[in-house]
């Protein structure tokens, strides 16, 4: 669908489709990509728009990944909006350039399909390559569905661009079930979505040679400390810009984001805390229990980086018993990433529900209802007066024994 | 270049906390992300302490071809209007080079170790 | 361009800067950006030159200037140009502005290879430099694939079974020219003259450039810090480093040596090839003569001499 959106509309389209959507209306001065799967879509619809004259950008085809984040910050250092996107492997190699793009402060905005990590290589969903990548000092957030994707895109510009936060933003979907599945997608107006991304920001621009200036110097031990303090500032105050965003693009779309989406928990006994597509799944379930009587809900989180702890532990702390699911492992025998930031969340609650975590889906695996179904019952069990212990606290759902 | 005018009052902000390097300066008054939003700040860096040996120039020998200049990788061959007019020792680490490149016919410059300037206040010779 | 009137140019790269005494890549830089007429946007990979000259808060450089990383100067410069050519054709910006990656040989010819084929082949208006002073300097002195046959480094250590590197450097100008780009030189910090010229036809052409300085490391070779500009003159006079350019497609010798020196003469002005000097290795130094010797009669027919 390689034409202008006048007016606010429907379409029918895949994750990768909205993304690229979001790209086109985003309309960056500069991107630098290389494809890889799941996300090639993105790159190949992207240069399409250029091809067709329906952006302003200037497509930069590099050679890597690695060289796609150097340009990428290259580019946003320079003064220039600039974008780029990638998966698994290609996030993998950028990781250097992601620690720098968030040390230089540079507002550099990525759609990131989720998929495995080599070896052995997978093509499919699983959250390995973003965890790995989540203290790298990027502010992540995860979508659920082809929209969440689309409107999150959106917002990240404006959050990433903030003054008060200036951070690059990585913007997740599930590899293949989102990035692949077609599914319809609210869009609006081009002009909309310009006026709310304004003019690009950065503070330091190189091509404003009046003002010569020295970008990524050495600093030692005199200085170094106080830039790195600087960056976990901008992490909390970046909190504020999410929900001031969040709130503005309400208003424009008509659809309302936060930190996290709570699915039935204002009288839950029992919950699941969950990422990406799952949640779909999950609602599913849980409605269908909630039809039997079962107090049971969801959380969804939505900002990763930074993380609502305190947020997450006043609507977490009343319940029972809570289970976490990961779609990644630490590989650590202390469980997975999105397990171990919940449960430091809760260690200063006084009330406490009893914790375990369920590691899922790991390669693409695919987690039916019937899984999540099980998994919430061992959680009602563990949250029921009878129950003797926790057990085993990483526990691992849909693997063959 | 167009800059928008939140833009200018960072950089405006920044470029004020750093006019003078201050050492002690706190995270809230460092600009973001390590960037040095001023030129050529190492000129306030004097390297001259590093020399053991001093470049002493003879206005009278030299014939002006600036290759002291050119081949000084510390810049401190001040020229003025194509004219030499003498070596700045803040930044001149006593490398010779200045020396072994004046035309050996000419010999404008002759290298002389530190300890016979100990008292010598000057910095600027020529 | 006559020596005096160069100095009238304000220069672009300060005293102040902490590179050992006796460096070369300062004077490479100097006569590089004396010949910019435009304002310079500088990038520059991880190495000697970029951890010497911007120790924070002190900087250099009196030009807008961007360090990432090691391997990727080149692609970082190559969003920094996108980015100018997108803001320049949406009117955002008006001035002609010059875009240099500077790299050592770590950074060109080893790590930063694959970012700057790539950037050469994208046809960035870019002048890549490569101050080579043939090691890796700025880690302690180890083997690059830009060190000459027979240097002691520390990854090549001359002992009793091996004396020092054990392969000839490769060819990377020749790799550049082969990338189709307008503009591809072999230049030495001594030569500064010949350095100018290609460094202002570099930047007048429409594309990518690529220089190959040779700069002396005094620490990596060691030589005397006063010999500097001696030492890279004798590399060029004994053919080690020929200095020629190609220009579109077009390979033409800019100096020939009016006799040249014997490569051991070069050799024995520095402490890394000390060793081949203290022991019989006639052999190796033969097989190194002959192998020079071949390079320039190949440079010679590529030349039309």
């Amino acid at each position: 669908m390689a034409v202008a959106v006048e007016t606010q509309k429907t379409a029918a389209l895949t994750g990768n489709e909205a993304a690229a959507q979001a790209m086109r209306q985003i309309n960056p001065d500069v991107v630098a990509a290389y494809p890889i799967t799941p996300q090639t879509e993105i790159v190949q619809l992207f240069s399409t728009f250029v091809s067709d004259g329906l952006v302003k950008t200037e497509f930069v085809a590099v050679e890597s990944e690695h060289s796609a984040m150097s340009a990428t910050v290259g580019a946003a250092a320079a003064g220039a909006r600039a974008m780029t996107a990638t998966s698994s492997q290609g996030l993998a190699l950028m990781w250097e350039m992601l620690y720098i793009a968030a040390g230089m402060r540079v507002p550099v905005v990525m759609p990131m399909v989720n998929r495995a990590l080599s070896s052995p290589i997978n093509i499919h969903c699983d959250h390995s390559d973003s965890m790995g990548a989540r203290d790298s000092g990027w502010l992540q957030i995860y979508s659920e569905n082809a929209q969440e994707m689309y409107d999150n895109l959106i917002q990240a510009v404006r959050i990433a661009e903030h003054p008060d936060v200036l951070l690059p933003v990585m913007v997740t979907m599930d590899g293949f079930i989102i990035s692949h599945g077609m599914e319809n997608v609210e869009l609006l107006p081009d002009r909309a979505v310009q006026d709310f991304v304004g003019e690009y920001h950065f503070p330091y621009p190189l091509l404003d040679v009046e003002h010569p200036k020295t970008l990524g110097p050495l600093a030692l031990q005199d200085f170094y400390f106080e830039f790195k303090r600087q960056q976990a500032e901008a992490v909390h105050r970046a909190k504020n810009v999410i929900l001031a965003v969040a709130e503005e693009y309400a208003r424009i779309s008509g659809r309302r984001y936060g930190f996290f989406e709570a699915y039935q928990m204002d009288d839950a006994e029992y919950a699941v805390v969950v990422l990406g597509s799952t949640a779909g799944t999950a609602k599913y379930v849980i409605d269908q229990l909630r039809q039997a009587g079962e107090k049971c809900g969801l959380v969804k989180i939505r900002v990763f980086r930074p993380f609502p702890g305190p947020e997450l532990s006043e609507l977490l702390s009343g319940l029972k018993a809570l289970g976490i699911l990961d779609r990644a492992d630490t590989f650590s025998t202390q469980g997975g990433p999105l397990y171990l930031e919940v449960k430091a969340a809760l260690y200063h609650a006084l009330k406490r529900p009893k914790c375990i975590n369920y590691i899922y889906g790991l390669g693409g695996r695919d987690i039916d209802p019937e899984l999540i179904r099980q998994a919430l019952m061992e959680i009602k069990d563990l949250g029921s007066e009878q129950a003797d212990g926790v057990g085993p606290i990483v526990r691992y759902l849909g693997v063959r024994e | 270049m167009t800059l928008s005018s939140q833009t200018k009052n960072l950089l405006k902000v920044h470029q004020q906390v750093n006019v003078n390097i201050e050492p002690n300066a706190g995270w809230r008054d460092l600009p973001i992300g390590g960037v040095i939003p001023q030129a050529g700040t190492a000129t306030q860096f004097a390297t001259g302490d590093w020399r053991t040996i001093r470049p002493v120039w003879s206005k009278e020998k030299c014939i002006n071809c600036h290759r002291c200049w050119l081949y000084c990788p510390d810049m401190s061959w001040i020229s003025e209007n194509g004219q030499i007019q003498g070596v700045d020792l803040t930044y001149c680490k006593g490398c010779g080079i200045c020396a072994n490149v004046c035309p050996a016919k000419v010999h404008a410059i002759e290298m002389h170790p530190e300890d016979n300037f100990k008292d010598d206040e000057v910095v600027k010779e020529g | 361009m006559a020596l005096p009137d160069l100095a009238k140019k304000p220069q672009r790269f300060t005293g102040g800067h902490r590179a050992c005494a006796g460096c070369g890549f300062p004077v490479t830089i100097k006569i590089i950006l004396q010949a910019a007429e435009n304002p310079v946007v500088v990038g520059c990979a991880t190495g000697c030159m970029e951890v010497t000259s911007t120790i924070y808060p002190y900087t250099a450089w009196r030009c807008s200037f961007i360090h990432t990383a090691f391997e990727n100067a080149a692609a970082t410069m190559s969003g920094v140009e996108a980015a100018y050519r997108s803001l320049k054709r949406q009117g955002k910006i008006d001035k002609d502005i010059d875009f240099i990656a500077f790299g050592g040989d770590g950074g060109t010819y080893d790590i930063g290879l694959q970012a700057l084929s790539g950037a050469m082949e994208r046809g960035h208006k870019l002048v890549y430099v490569c101050y080579n002073n043939q090691g890796y300097m700025n880690t302690g002195i180890q083997r690059s694939s830009a060190t000459p046959r027979g240097a002691n480094t520390t990854t090549t250590p001359a002992g009793t079974h091996l004396p020092g590197k054990p392969q000839y450097p490769k060819d990377l100008t020749a790799i550049m020219a082969a990338h189709g780009i307008p503009y591809a030189a072999q230049a030495s910090m001594s030569h500064w003259n010949d350095l100018y010229r290609k460094a202002q036809k570099a930047f007048a052409v429409d594309g990518p450039a690529f220089l190959n300085v040779l700069s002396t490391c005094r620490l990596g070779w060691a030589t005397a810090p006063e010999d500097t500009v001696d030492v890279a003159e004798g590399a060029v006079q004994c053919n080690v480093w020929p200095l020629f350019e190609v220009e579109n497609g077009k390979w033409k010798l800019t100096f020939k040596p009016k006799k040249p020196l014997p490569v051991a003469d070069w050799m024995k002005q520095q402490g890394r090839f000390k060793h081949l000097f203290q022991s019989d290795n006639t052999e190796l130094l033969e097989s190194i003569q002959r192998q020079v010797d071949e390079d320039w009669q190949r440079l010679l027919e590529l030349c039309g001499e």
